[in-house]
Formats: structure tokens, C-alpha cells, sequence
């Protein structure tokens, strides 16, 4: 499945790096602290977390996930909405606690 | 081949430049996608440290036809207790830091689980050299 069929299945906003909308995705990583991500998160993965700043998308980057998706409201900075569109790595927005969109995206992906 | 950056301390906004640098530069050569990962994890860990408590540092890398031996130097405050740094949990991340999601304690540990060979050297007041090298094969 790509970024793009997964917002078209669950109420995200994309509020950056609109290049990478086909990126695929095979999994999924939640989780605050950098290092933890940085451990145990796989290419190929949505990493859904509150961190909106640019080290999430040098995170991401180099590990090569295929999303970020900001829950609790919280909103992406301008230096993360700039490096995401340079990266092509989508940053996706939403309301929903970081436990609901993990159940949303598992639904939609395991399916 | 030899390559050498720079990392500026305290600048959030540039962080992770060097070991994203790297990482092109490895999968231009058609390293095997999990070496890569190993290197870019290390790496970018030991640079992070540099930004957050060393005021950066420079960086070499040098990679062979067996190994890529990258070396970080800083001339921060050095780590008092090594063993102590090499511990999961422990950090002295300042509250703000934290607040980005660093200063989980598992810098130095997830250096030792994704590198083939780890050594830190460091002085009080002098600085810190960390050897990172992982193994092509």
C-alpha cells in the first residue's frame, strides 16, 4: 500500500514532502524518543509520534520510512514542513491519539 | 575512500547532515541495504552526542573494501564514567533536549548493538574520540 491509499482510508491531512505520496508502506513504528526509533523502527514503515521538528525527518531519512504521521493535534514546525519537502518524506496530521491511528493504519494495512 | 565533515554544535537544525551524507554516498557504492542501516544507526547516534554535549566536532570516514572505520572527535566536557555512559537509561540531557525525544540514554548503546567494533576515549575537560566500525561482510 502507498501513503496515498492510506490517506484516502483514514482522515490524515498531509502538511508536507508531497513527493514521497507513493512511497509504499509495510509497517508501522510508534514512539517518542529518538533513539528508540532510531533502534527498532524498519525501512518501509509509518512512525507515528508527537516529535514535529526536523530531527524526525533526519530520522526518518535515514532509516528510511515511508511517513511520518503526527497525532495529538500537534503540528509540524517550519524547518520539519521545508526539510520533509526536500527529503520527499510525507508528514501526515491528525487529531487522533497516537494509539487510535495505530489502530486505524493497521486496519487499513493488514487488510 | 576518505571522507571528513564538520558538525556544529548546538545546531538542531543541521543535525544528522553528516551521517545523511554518508548514507548517499554508501548507496550510490550499492552497499547491502543493512550494512547501511548498521552505519547510518551508529553514526548518526555518536553525532547527535556531538551536537547535544560536545559543541560538535569534526568526523572521518574511511571506507574500505571490508570496512567503513568512522572516527568522531570533539573537545567537549569528556565523559567522567564511560561505564556509567554506556549504561541504557542514563543520560545527562538537559530538560529541553529531552524534550525533542533525545536523551533516552540508549546513544551510546545502540552505538555497541549496531556497530562490529565500538571504542570511546575520552578526557575530562579535553574531549571525546569515538571509533565506529562495521564490517562490509
Amino acid at each position: 500500500m502507498t501513503i496515498k491509499e492510506l490517506i484516502r482510508s483514514a482522515e490524515f491531512e498531509i502538511v508536507a514532502g508531497e513527493k514521497g505520496m507513493d512511497n509504499e508502506v509495510e509497517g508501522g513504528y510508534v514512539g517518542d524518543l529518538l533513539s528508540f526509533v532510531m533502534a527498532h523502527a524498519k525501512e518501509k514503515d509509518v512512525w507515528v509520534t508527537i516529535q514535529g521538528h526536523i530531527n524526525s525527518v533526519a530520522v526518518a531519512s535515514l532509516l528510511g520510512l515511508s511517513a511520518i504521521i503526527l497525532s495529538e493535534g500537534v503540528a509540524a514546525d517550519s524547518e520539519m514542513i521545508k526539510k520533509a519537502d526536500e527529503e520527499g518524506i510525507p508528514i501526515l496530521r491528525t487529531k487522533l491519539s497516537s494509539f487510535d491511528v495505530v489502530c486505524k493504519v493497521s486496519g487499513v494495512i493488514r487488510t | 575512500m576518505k571522507l571528513h565533515y564538520q558538525v556544529d554544535g548546538d545546531n538542531f537544525l543541521v543535525a544528522g547532515e553528516a551521517s545523511a551524507s554518508l548514507k548517499r554516498t554508501l548507496k550510490q557504492l550499492g552497499i547491502d541495504a543493512s550494512i547501511i542501516r548498521k552505519i547510518s544507526i551508529s553514526m548518526y547516534e555518536a553525532e547527535m552526542n556531538m551536537v547535544i554535549h560536545a559543541y560538535g566536532g569534526v568526523i572521518d570516514v574511511e571506507l574500505s573494501a571490508d570496512k567503513v572505520a568512522i572516527i568522531l572527535k570533539d573537545t567537549g566536557p569528556g565523559i567522567p564514567d564511560i561505564e556509567l555512559a554506556m549504561k541504557e537509561g542514563y543520560s545527562t540531557a538537559t530538560h529541553e533536549i529531552r524534550e525533542l525525544g533525545f536523551g533516552a540514554g540508549m546513544g551510546l548503546p545502540n552505538m555497541k548493538r549496531y556497530s562490529d567494533y565500538l571504542n570511546v576515549y575520552s578526557e575530562v575537560g579535553v574531549g571525546t574520540t569515538v571509533e565506529i566500525t562495521v564490517y562490509l561482510t
